[in-house]
């Protein structure tokens, strides 16, 4: 049985040339010094592991009892005992003073030519440009066939997104980071960033990305089931591309706010529904609507969503305290509300012929 | 499971108050009886954590969901670290303080017998109840052994039967520690000043105030969550004036220090058996008595490392970055002092000198990798991730749990008066540390490369490493079973051991008899 195992593992050894053993290319500053810091305390730590590990060597080698060495007695030593207290004080401070100072820098967010508030979702990211009245959200893009095995693997495999956060290369970008529900963690290893994003505070942390191209992370703080699906691609490009993206951006915003008083077909709202389910839904109530026993209630049948209307509308919009279940009033458009809403009141068995429309969604706001 | 079983000759005087049968364990005040109890239930739950790291590894193999879905992986990782930590680490170090610190201070038994059997026989019942969580309706916690709110706040009837048992549990860490100190501050043998103990008591000595000082924090902790979740409180909901780091405050305020819980004894484990194999005094004895001392006064002001991520100002990251660099050195001395130990001995190699080397070597890296997390900027892109997982197996695993099998092997012949196989020790031995390295290394790499911790799947540029380390933990886990049968089979049919196996070894149990008399130094050695 080993035998296998031990075969595909060489048989991957070709890719093992490419094999990543240390942290990604830098992208940023701030992540080349803290490359470059590391490559650093690498080197000290190799001159320690010699001066350590080479007398331990001997000893082993060669004040052996079967050699017929003799043990001494002594077990004191004054002078030597000084010096290794003393000499890894000094390196230490050898070792603290670069790092001060990348802290210290890594720490100046002032002089930002753009701020971008992040909100950390189970299990989505939500951006929000200030000043610029766009804001969207970033949900994983990878099919669940991927993830069950029915298809082949894409190349970035659990870390894509349906929406991209897009910045400006060379320009410093502030970013203030939050949650709505448990502690989210925002990472992008190549730009050197990694911020907690706490529910009921505001923390910050900025980067500069030096050069057009994707940068991918990944929550890095456990915040329930869908922890692992939870990616961050960053989209860095040039200014003249960054206008022109933010022109699209607002043009999409006044499209969305039209559609919000317009009334639609049942059809069409379970078409639009059945997707914002699955980028919002689908991760506790499943794809079958049946949940998970005990942990998340099923849909399929339930009374909520084949019972009083107005009820289903609250409870989606406003979450339900203590559980996973979120406000998704603060996260979703009236439209996406009102189509995943009648999405669920039709599927699965559910027949209720309600089409709930973005304005009954309207009317249930506080 | 007669670890202790009385020979004739040596208990002729004590058979009216030694119970046979089940009453012997559960109604035992003997030291020697509840340090077995202790021993035996910490490798059943090292057996079953471990079984859950297997499933863990199994579901990591490849990436993709095979077996579990995240929601039940997500409990696979937490009942892993909170059941290895709490129900089989600790345990098994109390039981080597309830075997050993009499013996080697040469007192009777410990200061209270029958706060001895209420500690021990607490565990089962904290042991079954977070068993029990994996079958109540919506499984075990899933949180992490961490417990970080708000996604605490969000769970099932698992996270409040949890919380009963970690209470349960640290009640019964603080009477134990409380028996420990008292034990050790006044029994021990006329002439054994505390600068004559040996240096496995002074270790115990210092972690039982570590476990008076910091169990109660835990509980407070865990009382806060429990009254957010059912009483209305709002100690981590920013909503009604709380905050949910605080609780990593509180929680690191503890779990710092419950590391080098976890870790201080078993300094003293490799400090008993380094000298006893090199046949040379353990060099720097008083410099290792201060600094286990000085790694105990660190624990306490160095907890927010472990929160670097979550936006401290500029002058907290560099406090505790500063503190933490401070724990090298102490650390430093003592690696000097064990390598200044071996020069110039006369070293052998049996099973538990092999697993004192290891340890040496490889909690070092373990070491090492806690120093580049000291460093924020570069705590900032490791935590979280992968590097941290590698880091703490490397000190939990290669330190903690190598230590205490160096430890069994090296004391089983007094406990249980019979030689283990020499030849399936060093085999068991040469599995684990080769099986180990090949789980734990790799994860430095996945970590460098950016995989985050608790993913139940991940991207495909983690595939090669995952399946590197699953291989290697699956090694690791079935060679444990030689462990198992390595100690049955010494405990049943080994030969029988010298009262002084070890040439090298001269703390006071050596004097006894193997296995020691029920009631051992009824009246006290005298120390010169």
């Amino acid at each position: 049985m080993v035998l296998p195992i031990v075969s595909s593992v060489l048989s991957a050894a070709p890719v093992g040339a490419e094999l990543a053993i240390n942290l990604p290319p830098p992208a940023s500053l701030v992540a080349r010094d803290i490359h470059d810091l590391h490559s650093l305390i690498l080197w000290i730590i190799l001159g320690i592991v010699i001066v350590v590990f080479v007398p331990m060597g001997i000893a082993l080698i060669r004040h052996r009892k079967s050699l017929g060495h003799p043990p001494a007695r002594f077990h004191d030593n004054r002078t030597l005992e000084i010096a290794w207290t003393a000499v890894p004080t000094l390196i230490l401070i050898a070792m603290a003073w670069p790092a001060t100072r990348l802290v210290v820098a890594m720490k100046d967010a002032a002089r930002e030519d753009l701020t971008i508030k992040v909100t950390g979702h189970q299990w989505k990211w939500e951006y929000e440009y200030f000043g610029e009245g766009v804001r969207f959200m970033s949900n994983t893009s990878t099919p669940r066939e991927q993830i069950e095995g029915t298809q082949p693997k894409g190349e970035h495999y659990l870390l894509e997104v349906d929406r991209p956060l897009v910045v400006p290369a060379g320009k410093k970008i502030r970013l203030v980071t939050t949650a709505s529900d448990v502690i989210h963690s925002w990472a992008v290893p190549a730009l050197g960033i990694k911020q907690d994003a706490i529910p009921g505070f505001i923390r910050e942390t900025w980067f500069r990305a030096e050069t057009p191209g994707t940068y991918r992370g990944q929550c890095t703080e456990l915040c329930g089931v869908g922890h692992g699906f939870m990616p961050v691609v960053v989209n860095v490009v040039t200014d003249t591309q960054f206008a022109s993206w933010m022109q699209e951006q607002k043009e999409l915003a006044a499209a969305a706010a039209a559609n919000a008083a317009k009334t639609y077909a049942l059809d069409d709202l379970k078409v639009m529904g059945e997707k914002v389910y699955a980028a919002n839904c689908l991760v506790c109530h499943q794809a079958n609507g049946m949940g998970i026993p005990n942990v998340f209630p099923a849909l399929a049948g339930s009374k909520l969503a084949t019972g009083d209307k107005a009820a289903h509308i609250d409870i989606v919009l406003n979450g339900k305290i203590n559980t996973a279940m979120a406000a998704f009033g603060k996260q979703l458009s009236d439209l996406d509300l009102a189509a995943v809403i009648t999405y669920e009141r039709n599927t699965w068995g559910n027949r209720t012929g309600d089409a709930v429309q973005p304005a009954d969604v309207a009317a249930r706001r506080k | 499971m007669n670890t202790t079983t009385i020979s004739d000759t040596a208990s002729h005087h004590d058979e009216h108050d030694a119970p046979t049968g089940i009453a012997r364990w559960l109604a035992s005040t003997n030291h020697k009886d509840i340090g077995t109890l202790y021993l035996w239930f910490s490798l059943f739950m090292f057996f079953f954590a471990g079984a859950l790291a297997m499933l863990v590894r199994a579901e990591l193999f490849q990436p993709g969901l095979q077996l579990f879905q995240p929601e039940v992986f997500n409990q696979l990782t937490t009942m892993h670290g909170l059941i290895m930590i709490f129900g089989a680490i600790m345990p098994a170090l109390v039981g080597f303080a309830n075997w050993q610190i009499p013996l080697m201070i040469g007192a009777p038994d410990m200061a209270f017998p029958r706060l001895n059997n209420w500690s021990f026989w607490l565990l089962p019942a904290a042991g079954i109840l977070l068993i029990a969580t994996f079958f109540v309706p919506g499984g075990a916690i899933s949180g992490g052994w961490t417990m970080y709110p708000p996604l605490y706040i969000q769970g099932g009837m698992a996270y409040d039967i949890s919380i009963l048992a970690i209470h349960i549990l640290g009640i019964s860490s603080i009477m134990g520690a409380i028996n420990i100190i008292t034990t050790i501050l006044n029994m021990r043998a006329p002439g054994m000043t505390l600068m004559k103990m040996p240096l496995f008591v002074w270790t115990w000595l210092i972690t039982a105030f570590l476990l008076v000082a910091v169990m109660p924090v835990l509980a407070a902790a865990i009382t806060m969550l429990l009254t957010d979740r059912h009483f209305g409180t709002h100690f981590f909901n920013a909503a009604g004036g709380g905050d949910p780091v605080m609780f990593q405050h509180i929680f690191w305020f503890f779990g710092h220090p419950e590391v080098y819980i976890m870790i201080l004894p078993a300094f003293g484990i490799i400090s008993t058996t380094i000298p006893a194999f090199a046949r040379k005094p353990l060099f720097g004895y008083a410099s290792m008595v201060y600094a286990v001392a000085s790694i105990a006064f660190l624990s306490f002001i160095v907890w927010a490392h472990h929160m670097f991520t979550t936006g401290m100002p500029v002058g907290g990251q560099l406090f505790f970055m500063y503190t933490t660099m401070l724990i090298a050195i102490p650390t430093g001395v003592k690696v000097f002092n064990w390598v200044a130990t071996l020069w110039r001995g006369s070293i052998t190699f049996e099973t538990p000198m092999l697993f004192s080397i290891a340890f040496v070597c490889l909690f070092t890296i373990g070491g090492f990798s806690g120093l580049v997390l000291a460093l924020v900027p570069v705590d900032i892109q490791l935590q979280d991730t992968y590097y941290v997982v590698a880091h703490f197996h490397y000190v939990l695993f290669s330190g903690s749990a190598m230590a205490i099998m160096a430890g069994v092997y090296y004391w089983l012949p007094k406990w249980s008066g019979r030689m283990y196989n020499e030849t399936l020790g060093k085999l068991h031995f040469w599995l684990t540390a080769i099986a180990f390295n090949i789980t734990f290394f790799p994860m430095h790499f996945l970590g460098l490369a950016g995989m985050p911790r608790r993913i139940p799947d991940y991207a495909l540029q983690f595939a090669d490493f995952n399946m590197i380390s699953s291989i290697g933990g699956f090694m690791l886990g079935v060679s444990q079973l030689l462990f198992l049968y390595n100690v049955v089979q010494c405990i049943r049919r080994g030969t029988p051991a010298a009262d002084k196996p070890w040439e090298g070894a001269d703390t006071l149990e050596w004097t006894l008899s193997s296995p020691p008399p029920y009631h051992s130094f009824v009246t006290p050695p005298h120390i010169k």
